[in-house]
């Protein structure tokens, strides 16, 4: 297991795809599972940052833990922020608090499209685990 | 990042990975660029995109409505399949044009390629 400690800036997201792409590829992902499972870290530790911890930039840590079980590769994303309020909502295509960043909103639509399992534990104040699920099937 | 004037046309080209970070600059700079011309249109030229998440479908949102509210277009070229894909998940491709390389996308925007 890989445990990886991020202080909560934008320009940090670059390096925990660094170590997700490098994680996964000990296993022999198609050149498709390695995009999907780094397109889906990068999604669930954005949120982290800009969501969980507001974008304040300095002196908060995002975890990313990364374990396989065969060819099952788990990434978690763990923040201690803010938690989401209505994760219902937040799951929703389109669906931002912060359009004027330019948000799209589709940050769990794409987690749940290119993972096998997506599983979100949020407490308001206490902060929120991503548990993203990729099984790699049969190797190529 | 290039940015290019072709008549009324901007063409931007973003390099490297468009994630949250990069997106508010590449965002930025395309405005910057497209406020002090005369352009309309902007295409969004992908192709030398390394990676991209739902960051970069904002910012690209962002420059359609900028297009639009001046009366122009955008369009969006030499898409990778990885790009595509999320493109495709984000139902974006129903109301934003793209075209296989740049040189179509100024063909679609009724500019001359030989500018």
């Amino acid at each position: 297991m890989i445990k990886l400690e991020i202080e909560a800036l934008p320009e940090n997201v670059a390096m925990a795809r660094v170590v997700a792409s490098s994680f996964i590829t000990k296993f022999d992902p198609t050149v498709e599972q390695l995009t999907e499972f780094k397109t889906a870290v990068s999604e669930a530790v954005t949120n982290a940052i800009i969501h969980g911890y507001s974008d304040k930039r300095s002196g908060e840590f995002v975890t990313l833990t990364l374990s396989a079980k065969g060819r099952e590769i788990t990434a978690k994303i763990i923040d201690n922020g803010v938690g989401i309020e209505d994760v219902e909502a937040a799951k929703e295509p389109l669906f931002t608090t912060k359009p004027e960043m330019e948000r799209s909103g589709l940050g769990f639509t794409v987690m749940e499209s290119f993972m096998s399992k997506v599983e979100i534990n949020s407490k308001k104040g206490e902060g929120t685990t991503i548990t993203l699920v990729k099984e790699l099937g049969e190797q190529q | 990042m290039n940015i290019k004037i072709n008549g009324k046309i901007l063409i931007a080209a973003p390099t490297g990975e468009i994630d949250h970070h990069a997106a508010e600059r590449f965002r930025a700079q395309i405005d910057s660029a497209f406020e002090k011309s005369s352009c309309r249109h902007i295409i969004l030229d992908m192709k030398d995109v390394t990676f991209m998440d739902s960051s970069g479908i904002g910012m690209i949102i962002g420059r359609y409505k900028k297009a639009e509210s001046g009366g122009g277009k955008l369009t969006l070229s030499n898409m990778s399949e990885a790009v595509t894909k999320l493109f495709n998940i984000s139902g974006l491709a129903k109301i934003i044009s793209r075209a296989e390389n740049t040189q179509e996308a100024i063909i679609k925007l009724g500019g001359n390629i030989n500018d």
